[in-house]
């Protein structure tokens, strides 16, 4: 890594003074550089933004680092500290760290999705690190008298080399807050890091293993109440009536009130219970009864949803989002054909800890609290909601009990801060387990046409895939529908769009009235089912080996390094009678993973899964264990979405409401893992969710080369196979 | 509303609820004990796990009516210093991810330890299969009991 010139503004040096002994705070504004990563999670990085605090010393030498981003599981919370406490050379172990509030203005963007936070930040967040640290020298070397370079800084103390004398951070921060703000420092070379790509424990794991770490369900706030909400099982419909003279009745219950909460731009409605217990909420509302207005919408059923997607295919309803060449022409003429309709189902995200808000609504100010991935977002919402200045709004987050896309969103903040505004007392709106899994937005369900052509020499000659389902994007009143979705090539491996001569990529989109939205890996969750499937069909028609057969089309060197370090780990070469492997690659927020799946069938006749490889190339990294964990992690919800669960629809509402029907992958069905990382040049790519996206097909690839049984419809049962 | 005498984490404390309460709302609730996780309301998720008489059973579902005359055990009370031969294990292989399940997963590893200081492979899966971490730290959680039992010595 070179010399940075990006400016760090003077204005950010901030001296502090209190009780505390808080001697300095560093910040830096945001560079007006949108090329590193160029999606819309990262939007709102684009504009250079105010200044903020990101490092804080005190006068006795503590160091505070802040974490801008939610902690979800994983694992920003040790990985941007362990970025910065590089640089600034100091022991993370003697680093707190604290969750910044939201604050755009302040930190950048700080949606925690997109897989974004080490790829979006890394380079600031180094050159912050090394710009204080080049300060404290600086400092040092002054109250010495010596030249700044015959000083270095370890382990929280700046060191004269010539004489050992050393002085301590919290001695020099005084002085250093003084100085000038260097336009350029070096960071470190690679080589040299001693906390980056070491396996640190993570930070938040102590207070995660006795029952201290504060979620959103565990955060109190004097004279709160709590409520829960009954909201209309089918989404769209009206409120029309409630009997809340009975339920306020019951013991503890304070409020019965209609409640509405903005979901991409639609007000949808039910009727809160607020008691001053969670119990006593949860009592009232099974007392209450709302008859609902469903009129003036569908009530759509699985069916119906997917046999629209099938016509739509058949009527070849769609719009091109990405072509090259000419398909129709190469694949009318084609001797080697294929065809496939691959389909996957509506999800919801389940994650573990239920939604959950607090809010308190003030005259002039509100504050919020909950398991947040975009403060950012929900104080500009809440602000527009409550018309008041977004520096009035506070929202605090907590640790989150997973995340998975379903707490970026907004209305559960805003059905809290409606609650808290009309009863002016604080309250923290708890969805059920039935609540959280029936209302979504879901993961929507996805039907994938695909046709391929086989070249005589067992290339790819031509490709086409359409994918039919519900479009995440155009969900706004009044949003363009007839624009192009480009997602849908979301976890296609880049070398493709060179490699195959004829392609197009299109989706027909589904008009349904049910909420659907990110979860984990996106779009690429469900593509990469349906293009490493059909890769591994066609391989099949071109009579080349699975992995041959990928790696004549992926020329790049960093791809055939990753396909050579799968091969090499996963013994693929070696591969028995009575095993099945299947192999599976896709790219995802900017990194590659490739993951190879061994099955065979056990005494009883019925498929195993034996083991899993992962490669995973995600450039630039921090955290070695981390990235192990994520990996381990999709490969296993992806197991549980290909084989245990989906959400069905029935007369327009979710028919699974809690882990009795929408069944989890337990312990003992959680396959051996084994991960591999990359180690190369390239820039940081995301690690939380690009694991996820190619699992499946290497799974039902391996139980194709164990079986001859092509699985083209998900979810299925591993033990029906 | 009655009110019940409690043996919890070694402390007998009284809490007025209404009879049909969860033992899980009067920890979260009112007694402060939040280690203890809400999940699912009917016994589907294991995150609520405690101790009932050394046997995990799921606060959730578990009416305050039957926890007098026993004795629970909360995460909070697992050990007075977090050094629990699970907690260390636990740290030791980095376990939790998002740490929302970790509770429950931790209570019901203690109870199949205390029967079966050794367990193997099937014993964790039926000792653990009633607890669901969406994070998927499984393969952790299995290595970090076998860690466990080891620095337990094979003692109960």
């Amino acid at each position: 890594m070179n010399t940075n010139e990006q400016a760090i503004s003077r204005r950010s040096f901030i001296k502090a003074s209190g009780l505390t002994g808080v001697a300095l705070t560093l910040g830096f504004s945001f560079p007006s550089k949108a090329g590193d990563s160029p999606d819309i999670l990262n939007a709102a990085d684009a504009g250079s933004v105010e200044l903020n605090a990101w490092i804080s010393i005190d006068s006795a030498g503590k160091v505070t680092l802040t974490n801008h981003r939610a902690e979800m599981g994983q694992g920003s919370f040790q990985s941007v500290p362990q970025m910065i406490a590089e640089e600034l050379e100091v022991d993370l172990n003697q680093v707190s760290i604290q969750f910044a509030p939201g604050n755009p203005g302040k930190y950048g963007s700080q949606i925690t999705g997109g897989s974004s936070t080490i790829r979006g930040s890394y380079e600031r967040m180094l050159r912050l690190g090394a710009t204080a640290r080049e300060m404290l020298i600086e400092a040092a070397a002054k109250k010495w008298e010596v030249p700044a370079n015959q000083c270095y800084a370890e382990n929280g103390k700046v060191f004269h080399r010539p004489s050992g004398r050393s002085m301590g951070y919290g001695e020099l921060v005084t002085e250093a807050a003084k100085l000038p703000v260097p336009s350029a420092v070096k960071l470190k070379d690679p080589r040299d890091y001693k906390i980056i790509r070491k396996p640190l424990p993570r930070q938040d794991n102590p207070a995660k293993i006795n029952g201290q770490a504060i979620f959103g369900l565990d955060k109190r706030v004097p004279g709160m109440l709590f409520a829960v909400v009954e909201r209309n099982p089918r989404f769209m419909g009206k409120v029309k009536s409630f009997n809340s003279d009975e339920v306020l009745k019951l013991p503890g219950v304070k409020y019965v009130m209609k409640v509405e909460r903005d979901v991409f731009g639609n007000l949808l409605e039910g009727v809160a219970v607020i008691g001053d217990s969670t119990w006593s909420a949860l009592q009232g509302r099974k007392a209450l009864k709302v008859e609902w207005d469903d009129n003036g919408f569908e009530h759509l059923s699985t069916q119906q949803l997917y046999d629209r997607m099938r016509t739509d295919l058949k009527s070849r309803k769609f719009i091109s989002a990405r072509t090259q060449g000419n398909f129709d022409s190469l694949f009318d003429k084609a001797e080697k054909k294929v065809e496939a309709l691959y389909e996957t189902p509506y999800e919801s995200h389940s994650n573990m800890e239920p939604l959950n808000c607090i809010a308190d609504v003030k005259d002039d100010s509100c504050e919020i609290w909950g398991p947040i991935q975009a403060p950012d977002w929900i104080q500009g919402a809440t602000a527009g909601f409550l018309k008041l200045p977004p520096e009035k709004v506070t929202v605090h987050m907590t640790f989150l009990g997973g995340g998975l896309g379903r707490k970026a969103f907004t209305d559960y903040p805003y059905e809290a801060v409606a609650l808290s505004k009309a009863i002016k007392a604080p309250v923290q709106v708890v969805w059920t387990r039935e609540d959280d899994m029936t209302m979504g937005p879901f993961r929507p369900g996805m039907v994938y046409q695909c046709r391929g052509a086989v070249s005589r020499g067992n290339r790819i000659a031509a490709l086409e895939i359409i994918a039919a389902g519900q479009n995440m994007n155009t969900q706004e009143p009044g949003a363009d529908k007839s624009a192009y979705n480009l997602d849908v090539v979301d976890g296609l491996l880049k070398p493709y769009f060179d490699s195959i001569p004829h392609y197009r990529f299109g989706d027909a989109p589904l008009e349904a009235p049910i909420p659907v939205m990110w979860w984990r890996s996106v779009y690429a969750s469900t593509n990469g089912f349906a293009f490493e499937s059909f890769f591994d069909e066609m391989a099949v028609a071109a009579g080349k080996d699975p992995l041959d057969f990928r790696s004549q089309h992926l020329g790049e060197a960093r791809y055939q390094a990753l396909i050579a370090k799968l091969r090499e780990v996963s013994h693929w070469d070696g591969r028995k009678k009575n095993e099945g492997y299947g192999v599976s690659i896709t790219e995802c927020f900017s990194s590659i993973v490739g993951e190879v799946c061994k099955v065979s069938r056990n005494a009883a006749g019925k498929v195993r899964i034996d083991k899993v490889w992962a490669v995973m190339d995600c450039g630039w990294y921090v955290n070695p264990d981390i990235i192990r964990a994520q990996v381990e992690g999709s490969i296993i919800m992806a197991l549980g979405a290909a084989t245990k669960h989906a959400t069905t629809f029935l007369d327009g509402k979710a028919v699974e409401h809690n882990f009795d029907t929408y069944k989890m992958g337990r312990i003992g069905e959680a396959p051996d893992i084994e991960v591999h990382i990359m180690d190369n040049q390239e820039r940081a790519g995301g690690v939380g969710e690009p694991g996820l996206p190619p699992f499946t097909a290497a799974l039902t690839n391996a139980i194709f080369d164990l079986t001859g049984k092509r699985i083209r419809v998900l979810p299925f049962s591993l033990d029906e196979v | 509303m009655p009110t019940y005498v409690l043996n919890i984490n070694d402390r007998t404390v009284s809490v007025d609820a209404a009879a049909d309460t969860p033992l899980l709302w009067v920890l979260r609730d009112e007694l402060e004990l939040k280690g203890t996780k809400y999940g699912c309301g009917k016994s589907q998720c294991g995150a609520c796990t405690i101790l009932m008489n050394g046997n995990a059973v799921r606060s959730c579902s578990l009416p305050v009516t039957a926890a007098t005359k026993v004795k629970i055990t909360t995460i909070e009370g697992l050990s007075p210093d977090g050094k629990h031969p699970l907690q260390q294990a636990w740290m030791e292989l980095d376990v939790p991810q998002c740490g929302y399940c970790q509770a429950g997963q931790i209570m019901s590893a203690a109870a199949l330890l205390a029967r079966k200081p050794n367990p193997s492979d099937a014993d964790i899966d039926a000792a653990m299969s009633g607890n669901i971490c969406r994070c998927g730290t499984y393969n952790r959680v299995r290595l970090a009991i076998k860690r466990a039992a080891e620095k337990k010595g094979g003692k109960s």
